[in-house]
């Protein structure tokens, strides 16, 4: 078996799904050629470049479209939501108290999404475990889902590629809802800032509450950028939204 | 303790069986072809004597003048590795044939160095980008890439 053969013993494997070297080897020649035909013609009709097949090039496309409009679409970054402090004179003691109530449900069970992008995660993971122990805070629910989440801890370097996922998962939480940029990869692209590959900081993606720097920031600084953003969530008022401006 | 296979040694080798293919070599490679390295190749993994029944690592380097791509072969059986290299010239379209039929671990490594690099792998189907998306301009490990403008502008300059 010559090298074609041996080119077109892989394509058709490829084609009919055939797993392992041992497969592709022992495809023959003849059903081999067929299936190359078959991807060439393929090709041709889908457009590939190199006038070879392309198994799922929709699917790239779409994708590579999908990058293309957020990474040209997200030219400013968002502004950090802000909390401010209102005149109390304004405020009667019933709305304060309930306030209070629910600001004290939310911060004291702030389930983060269980996601993980770089070596940053290894930090939140460690941040998880007994020895640092995020069950302190009530955050010891690592939500699969995020429609069950409050918390995104955007935890390492987010590169265009996946920040249209990123930016998914925080789309599909509930408000109200927090971002917490673990590691300065998710700050400012740390390292890979200015490279070709990397979204430099991911509030061009989604707005960020708290900032942890580090590379990776230790369990204690999550922790301590965790109990920030408990501090921000007790300033959070029914009749303002989370970035501090009236409801209508 | 796994042998170095000495370059010479198997730049003669495979010069007994495919005169001309050879183009040089030294202490640690065997330079040879590229038209010819889909067969040199499959030489390598089928003969009994070599037996390089694993790729190691496919990729390739930037030399400006001509690019490099190097193969790192595996012999599990003989406990041995050997590197083959073959030098592509041109930058706008440089390419030669692929090795994803005869290791099927070349397939994602051709996809990236196609990626990144910018050399085109023939006779295999689904060359596209592996790392980067669809719609990626350029190839960003070429030593003369440089970055579209970005529509975003860095707080401290350039």
């Amino acid at each position: 078996m010559n090298s074609q053969e041996q080119a077109s013993a892989f394509a058709s494997s490829l084609e009919t799904g055939a797993v392992g070297a041992t497969g592709a080897v022992g495809a023959t020649g003849a059903s081999g050629a067929t299936g190359a035909d078959a991807l060439a013609a393929d090709a041709g009709e889908r457009g590939s470049p190199y006038g070879q097949a392309a198994p799922g090039w929709d699917v790239d496309r779409i994708e590579g479209e999908a990058v293309e409009q957020l990474k040209w679409s997200a030219q400013e970054a968002f502004p950090d939501p802000e909390i401010k402090i209102p005149d109390d004179v304004a405020r009667n003691v019933a709305v304060a108290s309930v306030d209070g109530l629910l600001n004290w449900g939310r911060r004291s069970a702030a389930w983060p999404v269980a996601f993980g992008l770089a070596c940053c995660v290894f930090e939140m993971i460690a941040s998880a475990m007994s020895r640092f122990d995020l069950a302190r805070f009530g955050m010891e629910a690592m939500r699969a889902t995020p429609r069950q989440a409050d918390l995104l801890i955007v935890s390492g370097t987010l590169t265009w590629k996946m920040a249209p996922a990123v930016r998914r998962i925080y789309d599909q939480m509930a408000e109200p809802k927090w971002v917490i940029a673990m590691g300065v990869c998710a700050t400012s692209g740390g390292p890979y800032y200015q490279g070709y590959s990397v979204v430099p900081g991911v509030n061009h993606i989604v707005p960020v509450d708290v900032y942890v720097p580090g590379c990776p920031p230790r369990p204690d600084a999550l922790l301590y950028g965790i109990m920030q953003l408990h501090d921000k969530i007790k300033k959070y008022q029914l009749q303002r939204d989370a970035a501090g401006v009236d409801r209508p | 303790m796994t042998a170095a296979t000495d370059g010479a040694a198997l730049a003669a080798a495979i010069g007994e069986r495919f005169p001309g293919a050879v183009q040089g070599a030294d202490a640690n490679a065997a330079r040879i072809e590229p038209s010819a390295v889909a067969d040199v190749c499959l030489f390598l993994r089928d003969d009994p004597a070599h037996d390089y029944k694993m790729l190691g690592s496919l990729t390739a380097v930037d030399y400006i003048e001509h690019f490099e791509v190097v193969y790192r072969l595996t012999s599990l059986s003989r406990n041995a590795t050997a590197v083959l290299k073959a030098r592509v010239y041109g930058r706008e379209a440089p390419s030669l044939p692929s090795v994803a039929g005869v290791w099927r671990g070349a397939d994602l490594q051709e996809r990236e160095v196609w990626d990144l690099m910018g050399v085109a792998f023939e006779g295999r189907p689904n060359l596209k980008r592996i790392l980067t998306w669809e719609g990626f301009q350029g190839h960003p490990l070429r030593r003369d890439y440089l970055e579209p403008p970005l529509p975003y502008s860095w707080p401290h300059g350039g």
